[in-house]
């Protein structure tokens, strides 16, 4: 971005690294080669030559500097990104990730020489137990849509370990995540959606009709993505299962059951984690996740391989050896090694640490909260499509009647507050959403002020319109254009040959 | 919002051309995903479809979408330049935005344009 008349909403501009690149620039001295050079193999090339920036170091800081001051952050301001529960993560998660005996190990270490990091991994996969009721634990999937894929993997592998090989339908709620179908159509199976009733509930009679013996299960999430628990979840339960398919609980809305619902009490067989969300893993743009998976009695057995257990009892004078073991029927592994362990794991295990059963249940209690307080008071200003008693988030629609404005236009506006926008168009069932998830963290005066934007940004919708249109203004960079960006990508740090970029 | 009465109109917004057999996306649906970055005809020339068939899928900005056909027939045309031009879709949606056209097509279950309209405008409030 050399040039300010590329956009003209453009206010502060940052050159990329290359454009800051000046031939024989440095950020470190070499000492003299005192060995003799040679010319590297050439038919073992990726490339014959790569070009990089050349910049001094305190150049290469202030341009990342300035960069970190374009970003919006938890640390920096409320985030209502719904679905995502963005809670602030304690610092205290920081200094546990790195102490030094967790940084430097090696998953490939002797056992015997990592019993504290498979301590850790042990008792995690019983907390979860105990947080899900359910019988067993892996930690190895990255991220969310990696556990899903791992608990449908064990669903279809237990359904052909029965010989039943006709059940390749996967039942799925139009109000799902996208990742759902998506990680049942690797597995090659097919989606019958759903669709919701006027509650916001699965609508039962669409959901006994799909019933039928080519079912593999169904994938709900509860609470859903409209931020209701199913009114009827256990007779949503009872109809998959009479029809012989297994329950999938998609873990994304946890945050809102902790130490209230467990899962597997209430029937499903299998769900993942987001420690990331539900346990203060920070995350956002891509990662890093960590999607632990947990299984009922009957799919224990295809948990992936391997888990971590005691070898050896432990006694008064000494500790447990811990271990690994591998389940009968195992899908294999995951992940090349045990899941994310320092960035996943150590955070979410102090997290728990530090807050205790009662503690886990103060952070639902008050997410819930949080979010119908919120609710009840943007109520008469938004239109809530599904209007009762909210889980941790709630979704609102972004339109009014006599007014040209568009859940965009408020979401970008929000941003003039200081407010990181909720997620918007999703679910896609709500015209216009704006999906609003507060989370436990913030307090009264914090819910308060977003309200109060808001409410002031629905009174701007109509007497002038023109400003949320054009929003944001007072970010560092104006609205993007996301038609041309989608329309025209250009995946490289170089643009193409004869692109013409005023075109 | 524009619905031409000599069109058919299925539940999830496709329209069909009993004259010349064209399939496309409603006027309703392309306002409602807005810009539409991204088009992909999924079936051939020559190739039978079935109604509710997924038959394209579509990519806006806000987000994707397939397109099931509203009759079933065997393909005898497809808009092969729509791919270059997803915009088409917004700009043109019963003209220069057909997808497919269905010889012989038999419609599955489908509106008038009237009841379409009334369809579309229940969903809006």
């Amino acid at each position: 971005m050399t040039d300010i008349s590329v956009s003209q909403n453009v206010k502060i501009v940052e050159p990329t690294v290359y454009e800051l690149s000046s031939v024989g620039r440095r950020g470190v001295a070499m000492p003299a080669s005192d060995v003799p050079e040679t010319a590297l193999p050439e038919k073992t090339l990726l490339r014959t030559s790569l070009p990089m920036p050349e910049l001094a170091e305190v150049d290469v800081i202030r341009h990342y500097m300035h960069l970190s001051r374009f970003n919006y952050s938890v640390d920096g301001g409320f985030y209502p990104l719904g679905s995502c529960t963005m809670k602030y993560n304690p610092k205290i998660n920081e200094d546990t990730c790195r102490l030094p005996r967790f940084i430097y190990t090696h998953p490939l270490q002797p056992i015997e020489t990592v019993q504290g990091n498979l301590a850790l991994m042990y008792e995690m996969q019983e907390w979860l137990k105990e947080i899900s009721g359910f019988a067993g634990v892996t930690l190895q999937p990255a991220a969310g849509a990696h556990g899903e894929f791992t608990g449908v993997l064990m669903m279809a592998a237990y359904h052909k370990s029965r010989g039943d090989a006709r059940r390749t339908k996967m039942l799925i709620p139009d109000a799902a995540h996208g990742t759902n179908p998506a990680s049942v159509g690797m597995l090659g199976m097919s989606v019958a959606t759903i669709p919701s009733d006027a509650r916001g509930n699965v609508d039962l009679e669409a959901l006994e009709t799909a019933c039928d013996d080519t079912v593999a299960g169904m994938m709900l999430t509860n609470p859903n993505t409209l931020g209701m628990f199913d009114e009827n979840i256990e007779k949503v339960i009872k109809l998959v299962k009479d029809c012989g398919g297994l329950m999938y609980g998609d873990g994304a809305n946890l945050n809102a059951l902790l130490g209230i619902v467990r899962p597997g009490d209430l029937g499903f067989d299998v769900m993942h984690f987001n420690l990331h969300k539900t346990f203060s893993v920070p995350h956002g743009g891509g990662g890093p996740g960590s999607g632990p998976v947990g299984v009922s009695q009957r799919l224990v057995d295809f948990l992936p391989s391997p888990l971590v257990t005691i070898v050896e009892e432990g006694d008064d004078e000494a500790a447990p050896l811990y271990g690994f073991f591998t389940p009968k029927q195992t899908i294999g592994r995951m992940k090349a090694f045990h899941g994310h362990f320092g960035g996943g794991l150590v955070r979410s295990y102090t997290y728990i640490a530090m807050h205790g059963a009662e503690g886990l249940k103060d952070v639902s209690q008050y997410a819930v909260l949080n979010a119908n307080y919120l609710q009840a008071r943007l109520r008469k200003t938004y239109k809530i499509p599904y209007d009762r008693i909210c889980m941790h988030e709630f979704v609102a629609e972004g339109q009014f009647e006599g007014s040209d404005v568009r859940a965009l236009d408020i979401a970008k506006r929000l941003m003039d507050y200081d407010f990181h926008p909720p997620t918007n168009y999703f679910p896609l069932i709500v015209h216009e959403a704006l999906m609003i998830e507060p989370t436990e963290t913030e307090n009264k005066d914090t819910l308060d002020a977003f309200a109060d934007a808001l409410i002031k940004i629905a009174e701007e919708s109509l007497l002038q319109p023109e400003l949320l249109h054009s929003a944001p203004h007072i970010t560092p960079f104006g609205r993007m254009d996301e038609v041309k960006a989608a329309r025209e990508l250009v995946l490289c740090c170089w643009l193409p040959e004869g692109y013409d970029l005023e075109k | 919002m524009n619905a031409p009465s000599n069109l058919k109109y299925s539940k999830s917004d496709e329209w069909f051309d009993p004259s010349s057999g064209a399939v496309g996306l409603s006027d309703y649906a392309q306002s409602q995903l807005s810009d539409i970055v991204f088009v992909e005809i999924l079936v051939d020339e020559g190739e039978t479809v079935e109604v509710g068939k997924a038959i394209a899928s579509v990519e806006s900005v806000k987000a994707s979408a397939e397109i099931f056909s509203p009759a079933a027939g065997k393909v005898i045309s497809v808009n092969k330049g729509l791919s270059e031009k997803p915009e088409t879709l917004n700009s043109d949606p019963y003209g220069a935005g057909w997808m497919i056209k269905v010889e012989g097509g038999t419609t599955g279950d489908v509106m008038e344009s009237a009841a379409y309209v009334k369809y579309c405008e229940e969903r809006t409030h």
